[in-house]
């Protein structure tokens, strides 16, 4: 299964890399969202993986079952969940604002001194 | 954007995903749910109700601006990270009344439940404005 | 005196708004404070030449063992009536000589500055501590020589002055660093105690050179020398005061305190000896041709600062008490002198020898103050200069090695400081009054006070020679010698062969003056050397830096986002890359179970990841995008993460919408370029590394994670069954607090553009 979520990350790293160096914004913004993904992905992967036994204490009991997942990185990928969708928020908006000046979608452009 | 549809079903979704929103705030101390989910699904219901009658409407549902819900929430954090003081222990200590069901812990989770909402809720409705002006 | 520092900077901080109210009498004024410290040192000077040492030590920064602590022995304290005593002068001096300056508050706030860091420097006990006043003795007197900083020739002296000295002051803190790992403490009074231990000690040649070259460059020592001579660009106030008497000497009074650790070996004597001969020599005739009175006077001072480092080279007692009146007489004539220049150039409109003469009737206190000044620095008697001369005399001719080139290297270079004497105290006075400074006048009482004060004080000291040594010679003496001090300062000895030399360096001094055309003019090549030597090989260097750097940023910084992000990915991915534990790897195969779904699901965003990389158009990809997010959260609903598989869901709901409000108002797409050699390297690197790393991450616990403290406190602590939850708003809330502040920023920069009305097409043509 391991191979499979590796795959899975270096794949979703590989792509948005790619669209970030296409020279496009849209790419290039897209490409961030696509980007946390990966990140989430990997965080996550990294505390290990674990079917079916969610970090939650059975009702009247006081410790997980033995063998649950590690809650520390679900609780760490969580408010990164939610702040990768600001921040792709604050990147869209940035990206509208510079392309109203710029009117073009083509990267390469953006550079030099502002119109 | 205006299908009969569309709109029916927002206006019954909304109280409903809204209610929703509550209850996982309210249980995420023991189950799945909590403050960021119950947030961002409350704000899924203010954006349905933009996408069927405009964001002016989704707008009016909420007394209070969206944009007050940041403070609000980070008030709200702030303040049961501190009530600890009060009693003489360190800053983010946990506090319980008497059951063990509401405690400064319930209070910080509102809180981040409110500053999720009014960021999320802020930003989309902001932008749909732009779009229809 | 502990208190000294603080209170004097408080003082400098104050010291522009006093001048504001006070005008005229802010100098007076002022000139209150150092006076008095002066008056506290005094009062203390005779129980600190019996033997007492008042001590302050109090923690500064303990987790670096590093110690606000201050000591007042014999040469702290001469060190602190001199910088406090000439301070006085030279604030009374500067209210009047700036009076029309537009910067008279913010010169007097740097010079307070730059007096708390000397009085500090001069006593701290504490090798970093004193580093930290150095340092603020190089900035301040940056600052005062760019105080005219509309002049670029006062910019560009200023910022030599700062780097040679800041350079030769980062060297010296590694020596510090070196000193304080050898010798186990940084307490300068336990480091010389040390002495034999330390030469023994393997890390001592560095430690000697680091040191070295941070005492040479604030020294002005060749070939560092040059910067001292470009930093005349100061008010004159500034130049006698640091540039003369109390900064330039920090080095060789760093070399003195140090000298019981470090002094004693070959390496330190043979440094010594050389760099200040080499040092005296060069100054001695550079200023031999000088038409400049401060340009002049600053190669006098460069002569002297090497004679003073050759003295501490020689190590011997009588070379160490020579060592402290050379000291005291030079602040006294210099001091006296650069004022002297002060006032010429205020009363006659020049500085230029070649253009002065006949000021005499012109000027008469700043006449008479010259004479005794100049008679002092020439080592005529009954001066305290005299008594300079002797004893610098006596050192070299004992000198236990190479007395036979010492000697007359030293002699020689006290004739020309004879004559650079008689050029300065008596040229511009007398003989007929030169054509532009008819209108020439004596400076106001102000500005007399300091340099008669200072002219009198070295006759009074050459008088009073007795009271001198046991007062102030004998205990700064016997702190760089560790030991009994030699007695016996005298101006009659009877008929010695010193004596004898003594007259003869006057004589041909003299000599010299009455062929002074032929001098000046045999001398001016020297000049060349100036030129041409390291000022120029420092002035090149700068150059070629700057155009290096500036081809670096541009090589770099060419903006284009692509090159950036090609560069920074690339360089980031590679370290990564490199250091994978790969070998760790063990046989990563399925867990316990692997789920069909799970299987599924990472397919899923296999595919949707490479439709992306694929997709033309905004539409597919946010569609594609869409599809990632479901198969993440798949994948971590599969795995036990039902909360992250939630928030997923909900956020990439909102992703959508928000991607879809967005993407159609950006401009249409151009024809797509083809994805370049090196993007796609960098992404195959890049994606390549993460699948390893993550491999890697899954492949084991090398260590016992901490999720066990919340696991078994989740509940009964914080009554909490979702421990994820639990995390979040109890055991670490105080990252939620400030994560959903992150949030609220986010949200206020968006809205903050979103306000900023989208430019309108009439504004983006223009």
């Amino acid at each position: 299964m391991t191979l499979f979520v590796a795959l899975a990350i270096g794949v979703v790293y590989g792509v948005s890399i790619l669209l970030l160096l296409r020279g496009s914004l849209w790419q290039l913004l897209v490409g961030l969202g696509l980007l946390s993904h990966g990140a989430h992905l990997l965080l996550f992967a990294g505390g290990g993986l674990v079917a079916s036994a969610p970090p939650l204490v059975a009702e009247g009991a006081t410790q997980p079952a033995a063998g649950s997942a590690d809650p520390l990185p679900q609780a760490l990928v969580l408010t990164a969940i939610v702040i990768a969708f600001a921040v792709l928020a604050f990147a869209l908006v940035l990206g509208d604002r510079a392309a109203a000046k710029a009117r073009t979608d083509d990267l390469d452009a953006y550079s030099g001194e502002p119109g | 954007m205006s299908s009969v549809i569309l709109r029916t079903a927002a206006r019954y979704m909304m109280p409903l995903l809204l209610l929703f929103s509550v209850f996982l705030l309210w249980r995420g101390h023991h189950e799945p749910g909590g403050g960021f989910a119950g947030g961002l699904v409350a704000a899924t219901a203010f954006v349905l109700v933009a996408f069927s009658e405009g964001p002016a409407a989704a707008r009016r549902s909420l007394p209070i601006s969206t944009w007050t819900l940041i403070p609000i929430g980070l008030g709200l954090s702030s303040v049961s990270a501190l009530l600890p003081l009060l009693q003489g222990l360190p800053p983010l200590t946990g506090l319980w009344l008497p059951g063990d069901k509401l405690g400064t812990p319930l209070l910080f989770d509102a809180g981040v439940y409110a500053t999720v909402l009014g960021v999320v809720a802020s930003v989309l409705l902001a932008l749909m404005e732009e779009e229809t002006s | 005196m502990e208190w000294m520092v603080p209170f004097v900077f408080g003082v400098g901080a104050l010291a522009p708004a006093l001048h504001t109210r006070l005008r005229v009498w802010s100098g007076p004024v002022l000139a209150l404070v150092p006076a008095g410290i002066a008056l506290y040192a005094a009062a203390r000077q005779p129980a600190i030449s019996d033997g007492a040492v008042p001590e302050f030590r109090a923690s500064w920064i303990p987790s670096l063992g590093i110690d606000w602590a201050f000591r007042q022995d014999g040469l702290s304290n001469l060190f602190v009536l001199l910088v406090a005593g000439i301070g006085a002068l030279i604030v009374v001096y500067a209210g009047a000589y700036l009076r029309e300056h537009p910067r008279l508050g913010r010169f007097y706030a740097f010079l307070f500055v730059f007096m708390g860091a000397m009085l500090g420097l001069v006593t701290a006990d504490d090798l970093f501590l004193l580093f930290v006043f150095w340092e603020l003795t190089t900035v301040s007197s940056f600052l005062l020589i760019a105080l005219d900083h509309e002049k670029e020739a006062a910019r560009k002296a200023a910022l030599q002055s700062l780097l040679v000295t800041a350079a030769g002051g980062l060297a010296m803190l590694a020596g510090f660093i070196l000193l304080v790992d050898a010798a186990g403490t940084s307490a300068i009074s336990q480091i010389v105690l040390q002495g034999e231990s330390l030469r023994a000690h393997a890390s001592y040649p560095w430690i000697l050179a680091l040191i070295l070259l941070g005492a040479f460059t604030k020294s002005a020592q060749v070939p560092f020398h040059f910067w001292l001579p470009a930093a005349m660009q100061a008010p004159t106030p500034a130049s006698a005061y640091l540039h003369s008497s109390t900064m330039v000497k920090a080095g060789v009074f760093l070399l003195a305190r140090l000298s019981p650790a470090l002094g004693g070996s070959d390496a330190w004597a043979a440094t010594l000896l050389v760099v200040g001969a080499a040092t005296t020599l060069l100054g001695g005739l550079l200023a031999l041709s000088q038409d400049d009175l401060k340009r002049l006077l600053a190669y006098s001072t460069v002569s002297v600062l090497g004679l003073l480092t050759l003295l501490l080279g020689l190590g011997t007692p009588i070379a160490a008490q020579a060592f402290v009146v050379t000291l005291l007489a030079h602040a006294f004539y210099k001091g006296a002198l650069f004022l002297v220049a002060g006032n010429v150039d205020h009363g006659a409109g020049s500085r230029l020898l070649s253009q002065l003469g006949g000021l005499r009737e012109a000027m008469p206190w700043t006449a008479a103050a010259a004479l005794l000044a100049g008679l002092s620095m020439a080592g005529g008697p009954p001066l305290f200069g005299f008594l300079a001369k002797e004893t610098a005399y006596e050192a070299v001719l004992e000198a236990p090695v190479g007395s036979w080139l010492l000697a007359p290297l030293v002699i020689g270079t006290a004739v020309t400081l004879v004559f650079a004497a008689i050029r300065v105290g008596l040229s511009p006075f007398k003989g007929e009054l030169g054509e532009a400074a008819r209108d020439a006048h004596d400076a106001g009482p102000a500005m007399r006070l300091g340099p008669l004060v200072l002219a009198t004080t070295g006759v009074l000291a050459g008088l009073l020679v007795g009271p001198a040594e046991r007062l102030l010679v004998a205990p700064a003496a016997s702190v760089v010698l560790q030991g009994e001090a030699p007695t016996g300062l005298a101006l009659w000895h009877g008929f010695t062969p010193i004596l004898a030399l003594s007259l003869l360096t006057l004589a041909a001094g003299a000599f010299l003056y009455r062929h002074r055309e032929r001098v000046v003019a045999a001398a001016a090549p020297g000049m060349a050397f100036e030129r041409r030597g390291p000022a120029w090989l420092w002035d090149r260097g700068w150059e070629l830096g700057l155009a290096a750097a500036a081809r670096g940023a541009h090589a770099f910084q060419n903006g284009s986002l692509r090159r950036y992000l090609v560069v920074t990915l690339g360089v980031g991915f590679a370290v990564v890359a490199l250091s994978l534990p790969l070998s760790d790897l063990r046989a990563a195969g399925p867990t316990a179970d692997t789920p069909i779904v799970g299987i599924a699901a990472s397919l899923l965003v296999v595919f949707a990841a490479a439709v992306m990389a694929r997709a033309r158009t905004p539409f597919l990809a946010v569609a594609a995008l869409g599809a990632v997010g479901f198969g993440v959260s798949l994948l971590f609903l599969m795995f036990s993460a039902p909360d992250l598989a939630l928030t997923q869901l909900v956020v990439e709901v909102l992703t959508v919408v928000l991607l879809a409000l967005v993407l159609p108002r950006l401009p249409r797409p151009a024809k797509p370029k083809p994805a370049r050699a090196v993007a796609i390297g960098v992404a195959v690197l890049g994606g390549a590394t993460m699948a390893g790393a993550s491999l890697v991450a899954m492949a084991g616990e090398p260590f016992e994670p901490i999720s066990r403290f919340f696991e078994e406190r989740s509940v009964i602590e914080a009554h909490g069954r979702n421990i994820v939850n639990v995390i979040l708003v109890d055991f670490r809330a105080l990252d939620t607090l400030g994560e959903i502040t992150v949030l609220a920023v986010t949200a206020l920069g968006i809205l903050t553009l979103l306000r900023r009305r989208r430019p309108s097409d009439a504004e983006v043509q223009a």
